[in-house]
């Protein structure tokens, strides 16, 4: 895994009051959002909801009827769009790659754009494609319609994040890959907004994407923000019926999925007790979810071994997962 | 055969002549036809408008529109010109206008949200993936010119055409055959080599 040429991290955004109408009917009605630079924020509602919309009138491919955008401090209407949207990455479903170009120079779109000289457009063509665990040497030169539906997501994602942007949009990009491919990407999301620290906005339908990618999730109804929350929060505290009814939030096993054995042992205060034999006790690590320490549990083991590495944690037992279930709701 | 075999230079040089015209034609019709073409695919109604001149147009009988352009004109080469140019934009506009809908709004919508301008959309999105039916288009309107273009030596405009006129009217089918002949192998070729250029950008 080579580094990016440089540390870019991410562009702080301020919406306030922006709505959007379609003929008429507001689209997307008086959002205010602030997002920290580095967040990951996901957008979730039905189709719909607006959260398309509202993302698409941050780099102005919507131009709001009222309301301001700030990125990084600035108003987005000040400069030309494209200038603005130069800036911004801007990933959708495989469809969007251009079936005539080559993956590279998909790739190199904005960076050509941007007038880069083309040995830095090359070099950064083949560091964007080992970014997204594509070999240069055999991707580069192939054309879209010959990749998978994972490998062009992951060219999205690359030409995307080619001009090092502060801010990352995604609309819905892994809507049209299985659900293992969808797994895989989302971790690479995961593991890419760790890296770079690019702000990444992010509008998916599917509720488990989302509470498995955000750091906060934007619930959207009828072009109006319901609750911002992080995941938990937002499954244990739904603030409205409609955000409980849309999360399914009443499944506490959805809720588990969110909570580590790492932080159900650290609220706890359970250390290993020296006195229960640990020999036959199945064992976990510190990052497994509590969904799978209930599993184990429900085998019949009467509690369950955290370690790391060899390195006894504590354990944890079926009371344990209950108590931390239940810590959510407070 | 005769003719071909004992005046292969004759031939050629109205085979030249015949070349000559209908690629003027063609890229002076190429030129109006892609800003036309733009416009029936943008704007739904002057689009319509725009359509249903040229399908006007295109039901003169070909001989007729000589004739109608003689008195504004004269005769010569630059109304068989204008003529051919007049008959090629129905296919042209029509297929530029239609590749050009037939493009993915997913591809437009990219392109502009990577930051290109819409003169760059046009030029490296739209374009080259409208562009399989233009060709097609440009194909078409090959054939038919270089068909009609035979005609154009009714009004003294030269070309192939020549050949078949003076062959008929002096009773010398020879030279009209060689004439008819070159003309059908010249719009087979072209039909040809525009095929493989159109399959080469699907």
């Amino acid at each position: 895994m080579t580094a990016p040429e440089s540390e870019v991290g991410g562009a702080a955004l301020r919406l306030r009051g922006v709505t959007v109408r379609y003929q008429g009917r507001p689209a997307v009605d008086g959002v205010d959002l602030d997002v920290a630079g580095g967040e990951l924020i996901v957008l979730l509602g039905p189709s719909g909801s607006g959260k398309s919309t509202l993302m698409r009138t941050i780099n102005r491919l919507v131009i709001p009827d009222s309301g301001t955008i700030e990125v990084d401090g600035r108003d987005a209407a000040a400069e030309p769009p494209e200038v603005l949207r130069r800036g911004i990455g801007y990933a959708i479903q495989a469809v969007g790659l251009f079936p005539h170009m080559s993956v590279a120079r998909n790739v190199a779109i904005v960076p050509e754009l941007l007038g880069w000289d083309q040995s830095r457009v090359e070099a950064r063509v083949d560091e964007l494609l080992k970014l997204v665990r594509l070999e240069p040497a055999r991707y580069r030169e192939r054309f879209p319609r010959e990749l998978s539906g994972g490998e062009q997501q992951r060219v999205g994602v690359a030409r995307a994040l080619a001009a090092k942007p502060r801010l990352l949009l995604m609309d819905e990009p892994f809507g049209a890959v299985d659900a293992i491919v969808r797994a895989e990407l989302q971790d690479e999301t995961l593991r890419i907004h760790r890296l770079l620290g690019t702000t990444i906005l992010f509008v998916t339908h599917d509720v488990d994407e989302a509470l498995r990618l955000a750091d906060r999730i934007v619930v959207l109804r009828d072009g109006r923000v319901e609750q911002v929350d992080s995941p938990l929060r937002v499954l244990a505290k739904p603030a409205t019926a409609y955000v409980a009814a849309l999360l399914d939030s009443k499944d506490a096993i959805r809720r588990l999925q969110l909570l580590t054995a790492r932080s159900a042992l650290a609220s706890t205060g359970a250390t290993h007790d020296a006195t229960v034999p640990g020999g036959d006790l199945p064992t976990v690590g510190p990052d497994a979810t509590l969904r799978e320490v209930l599993s184990v549990l429900l085998e019949g083991a009467p509690r369950a071994i955290v370690a790391d590495n060899g390195r006894d944690l504590g354990s944890l037992a079926f009371d344990d997962v209950r108590a931390a279930l239940a810590r959510t709701e407070r | 055969m005769d003719y071909l075999l004992q005046h292969p230079a004759t031939v050629g040089w109205r085979l030249l002549q015949h070349l000559e015209l209908v690629a003027g034609a063609l890229a002076i019709a190429c030129a109006i036809a892609l800003p036309l073409g733009v416009l029936v695919a943008r704007k739904r109604r002057l689009g319509g408008a725009i359509l249903t001149g040229l399908n006007v147009l295109y039901t003169i009988p070909s001989l007729a529109l000589f004739a109608l352009l003689i008195p504004l004109l004269g005769i010569g080469t630059k109304t068989a010109l204008v003529a051919l140019v007049l008959y090629a934009q129905m296919v042209l506009v029509r297929n530029v206008a239609v590749g050009l809908r037939g493009v993915s709004p997913a591809l437009v919508d990219a392109a502009r949200g990577l930051g290109m301008s819409p003169t760059q959309t046009f030029w490296r999105v739209e374009v080259p993936q409208a562009l399989p039916v233009i060709i097609g288009g440009v194909r078409l309107a090959s054939i038919a010119l270089i068909s009609l273009a035979t005609l154009a030596s009714w009004i003294d405009a030269g070309g192939l055409g020549a050949l078949v006129l003076y062959g008929l009217q002096h009773d010398d089918p020879s030279r009209a055959v060689a004439g008819a002949l070159a003309a059908a192998l010249l719009a087979i070729t072209a039909d040809i080599a525009l095929r493989r250029l159109q399959q080469r950008w699907e």
